[in-house]
């Protein structure tokens, strides 16, 4: 690094020796190298997984629930017509701390065990058809959530399970589908079909945002959204409290108000959710609602995302319907 | 009227002065559209470009938007491509000049009105103007078969150092025959579908749609026709650069009818998504794209020996060193099949290795991030293809000296700085978790806008050097009006 320093600053030597006419030519292509050394050096810096979060109170109860009238609306991005029965949905993503909860209350009552670095729970898996890539899932324990990845905000001693102090509030993240199908069903829900989900994020009418037809950076956490959770230039991108664009002022920053028309918070961006449909001839997931880490055409209400059921992030989350 | 009169006859009516005039067209469209997505966007530069210029952005519609971005640029990309073989190859008058015209007014129509009903507002008749223009191109091309046509002994080969049948049929223009008759019936598989999705709005983004096991007839036509186009485009560009270096010898008969078989082939496995043979489709295709490549590798092995052999000519025992320097000495001769090397580490090995560990690696990940190296393989692709073009452009304007080398190694560096970046940006995933990776995004991204924005301004140079140009009464135009592509090619 010395060495970098020391030629990025040849020309400084150069203009007080004043003989660099055979040297600038050097030093150019110095600082250039440099420049680029320097850069890539950036781009190795270690990242701080648990750099200091703010914490805000949204207000916004996460144990809420949205009751969805039976009907039609329109669906998708040309705007087909689909229709529902009713139902309800959660108002925000589960929460890290309602998912602790949760897998206290499954770990004591031997729903779900430990199974090395992972969480895991029983599915009973999926009909196989032996379409070209489909792949087939048993019925069997599954991973519901990584415990050994840094990026998972659930602590865990051994016994009880914890959240990491800040993120109490956040959307539950690094979850498997698995996992957030365990914690739906327990809680007598489930996840909601891709249908349910888009209804509940779009209302009736044929808006592209669950708030409206355009997207400023106060509406939602996206990529580049300049929240007050994100540092482009180390960490990137991390989620925001459920329910955050509220149109409150934290600080300095001021959301937009950015429910759905049914009342429904984070329908775009924060975290992808997970949707339960299981699709003939295909084992992925799909997920919807564009995240913390994707620009906003990713955040449209038609916008399909989708993964093995086993994948895990920490742009991914869920809500759950009943 | 006659200083405007004689620009006219210049810009429109010489080889040289039509791919001036597309390739201002593409970086006008390069520079204000580019500002619309990636950092641009994060930086708030879109928002200012699409208030100022009075875009009329509609969220539903952005794949269509894309859709008609994509056609305005490719199709003047077409047109050069066209202007090029026109002005290499012997051709009756009347075909050239009516293949050009053809092109000219449709690639025109096509951008000025397809843009303007995507993003400015939709007036229906500037979408019937933008569809007309792809129809003139459409013609354009069946006349350029026509007037391609390799079994017209005037065509025959005289020379016998060039591929050819015992007839004589010159197979070199015979590859170029079967480029362009394959180029007119893949747009088919494109206009079907686009018209029967009606207005072309109500329509997708082939990377969005991968994953599903089942796909329609039509679907699979338009991501059959988006692969071969460009796939075509780029087998087209190769044997232009063949015939201006003046490919010829062993290598070129073996080349020529690898490049055929090559085409037809891969041309049937892409048609062959839509018919029962979908199933393997893809193993007709790499078949296919085996003797295409290997074509493009034995015109890379020639040129880049002739360049070592003749630039040491002078020595009586050159050392390997001495070959290397002579062989790179021009950057723009050496840099189009260096980029053509280079394109196996940004598309080709990315495809290959995609194609290899698709269910072990990529279909684990995200269908997002495997849109990110569906997208970015074929962008690269396309923008090799573009600095491809440019350098045997930076020839056809007679770049001597310090300027030909700093034009031709400006565009080779700046350009692979940039897709190299973006190649690794592709993969990062291979070797960085999402939650660490912001340091090393930030480092590519640098990258790929410093490589791609110095492009662009090395663009930019060129093209403001050639307007200013135009306004001398003898200037370099004056010259250019008059030469012919095919009087410069290679000795």
């Amino acid at each position: 690094m010395k060495n970098i320093i020391s030629s990025m600053s040849l020309r400084g030597d150069c203009f007080a020796k004043n003989a660099c006419n055979d040297g600038r030519k050097t030093g150019l292509l110095r600082r250039a190298v440099a420049l680029l050394a320097m850069t890539i050096l950036a781009a190795c810096a270690p990242v701080d997984l648990n750099a200091p979060m703010p914490a805000f109170d949204t207000g916004i109860d996460p144990n809420a629930w949205a009751r969805i009238p039976a009907g039609e609306f329109h669906f998708g991005q040309h705007e087909d017509v689909e229709s529902t029965e009713a139902y309800e949905i959660m108002i925000t993503d589960v929460t890290a701390a309602q998912y602790a909860d949760f897998l206290n209350a499954a770990l004591a009552d031997g729903t779900v065990k430990v199974d090395g670095e992972s969480i895991v729970g029983f599915y009973p898996g999926d009909e196989f058809h032996g379409v070209n890539h489909e792949e087939e899932i048993k019925a069997g324990d599954w991973v519901y959530i990584p415990l050994d990845d840094p990026s998972q905000r659930l602590q865990f001693d051994g016994a009880r399970f914890t959240v990491q102090a800040g993120y109490e509030n956040h959307p539950m993240t690094m979850v498997t589908w698995f996992g957030a199908w365990g914690y739906c069903q327990s809680n007598g829900g489930r996840l909601p079909t891709e249908i349910e989900w888009e209804k509940a994020a779009r209302g009736t009418d044929e808006r592209p945002f669950p708030w409206g037809d355009e997207i400023l950076r106060g509406n939602a956490n996206f990529y580049s959204s300049r929240d007050p959770f994100e540092d482009m230039a180390s960490f990137g991108s991390r989620t925001s409290p459920v329910g955050f664009y509220n149109g409150q002022k934290y600080g300095d920053y001021q959301t937009v108000d950015s429910a759905s028309p049914y009342g429904l918070y984070d329908m775009a961006g924060n975290v992808w959710q997970w949707t339960g449909n299981v699709y003939e001839g295909m084992h992925y997931r799909f997920l919807r609602g564009g995240s913390k880490d994707t620009y906003d055409m990713d955040l449209r209400v038609w916008v399909r995302n989708n993964a093995t059921p086993t994948y895990f992030s920490p742009g991914v989350g869920f809500r759950c319907a009943r | 009227m006659q200083f405007i009169k004689d620009r006219s006859n210049y810009l429109f009516g010489s080889t040289k002065g039509l791919i001036l005039v597309a390739i201002a067209m593409i970086g006008m469209v390069t520079a204000v559209w580019g500002m619309l997505s990636g950092p641009m966007a994060e930086m708030g530069v879109r928002e200012v470009v699409i208030k100022l210029l009075g875009m009329d952005i509609v969220q539903s519609e952005r794949e269509g938007r894309i859709i008609i971005l994509y056609h305005s640029i490719a199709m003047a990309v077409v047109a050069i491509e066209t202007y090029m073989l026109t002005g290499l190859l012997k051709m009756k008058e009347f075909f050239k000049m009516s293949v050009r015209v053809l092109i000219t007014v449709g690639y025109i129509l096509t951008m000025v009105f397809g843009m303007g009903f995507a993003y400015f507002g939709h007036n229906w008749a500037f979408h019937g103007l933008y569809i007309t223009g792809l129809l003139l191109i459409f013609f354009a091309g069946v006349l350029l078969c026509v007037a391609l046509w390799p079994w017209n002994k005037e065509y025959y080969a005289t020379d016998t150092s060039y591929a050819h049948t015992k007839k004589g049929i010159d197979l070199e223009r015979v590859a170029f025959f079967t480029a362009a008759v394959t180029t007119v019936i893949s747009a088919l598989f494109g206009a079907v579908p686009g018209s029967y999705y009606g207005h072309g709005f109500e329509t997708f983004l082939a990377e969005n749609i991968i994953r599903l096991p089942e796909k329609t007839a039509m679907e699979y036509s338009i991501i059959g026709h988006l692969h071969i186009m460009l796939a075509l485009i780029a087998i087209m560009l190769t044997l232009i650069i063949g015939r201006w270096l003046n490919f010829k010898g062993i290598w070129h008969k073996i080349a020529m009818p690898l490049m055929i078989l090559g085409c037809i082939v891969l041309n049937l496995g892409v048609w062959g998504v839509v018919t029962p043979l979908e199933p393997v489709a893809h193993m007709i295709i790499y078949v296919g794209a085996t003797p295409s490549m290997l074509a493009a590798l034995f015109l890379l092995i020639w040129s880049w020996n002739k360049f070592a052999t003749e630039g040491t000519a002078h020595l009586a025992k050159p050392t390997f060193l001495q070959k290397l320097a002579a062989m790179v000495s021009d950057p723009l001769k050496f840099g189009p099949t260096w980029q053509m090397l280079f394109m196996n580490f940004t598309t080709s090995g990315i495809g290959i290795f995609m194609a290899v560990k698709l269910d072990e690696i990529f279909r684990v990940w995200p269908a997002r991030e495997e849109r990110i190296e569906l997208t970015g393989h074929w962008h690269a692709l396309s923008a090799i293809i573009a600095t491809i073009i440019l350098m045997y452009y930076g020839d056809m304007l007679g770049l001597k000296g310090k300027v030909r080398q700093l034009y031709g190694w400006s565009i080779l560096f700046f350009s692979d700085v940039a897709l190299a970046a973006v190649t690794i940006f592709e993969m990062k995933r291979l070797f960085i978790g999402e939650a660490e990776q912001q340091p090393l995004v930030n480092g590519l991204m640098y990258a790929i806008d410093f490589g791609l924005g110095m492009l662009l301004v090395l663009l930019a140079v060129v093209m403001v050097w050639r307007l200013v140009d135009l306004f001398k009464s003898k200037g370099r135009w004056s010259e250019e009006k008059e030469h012919e592509l095919s009087q410069e090619v290679a000795k």
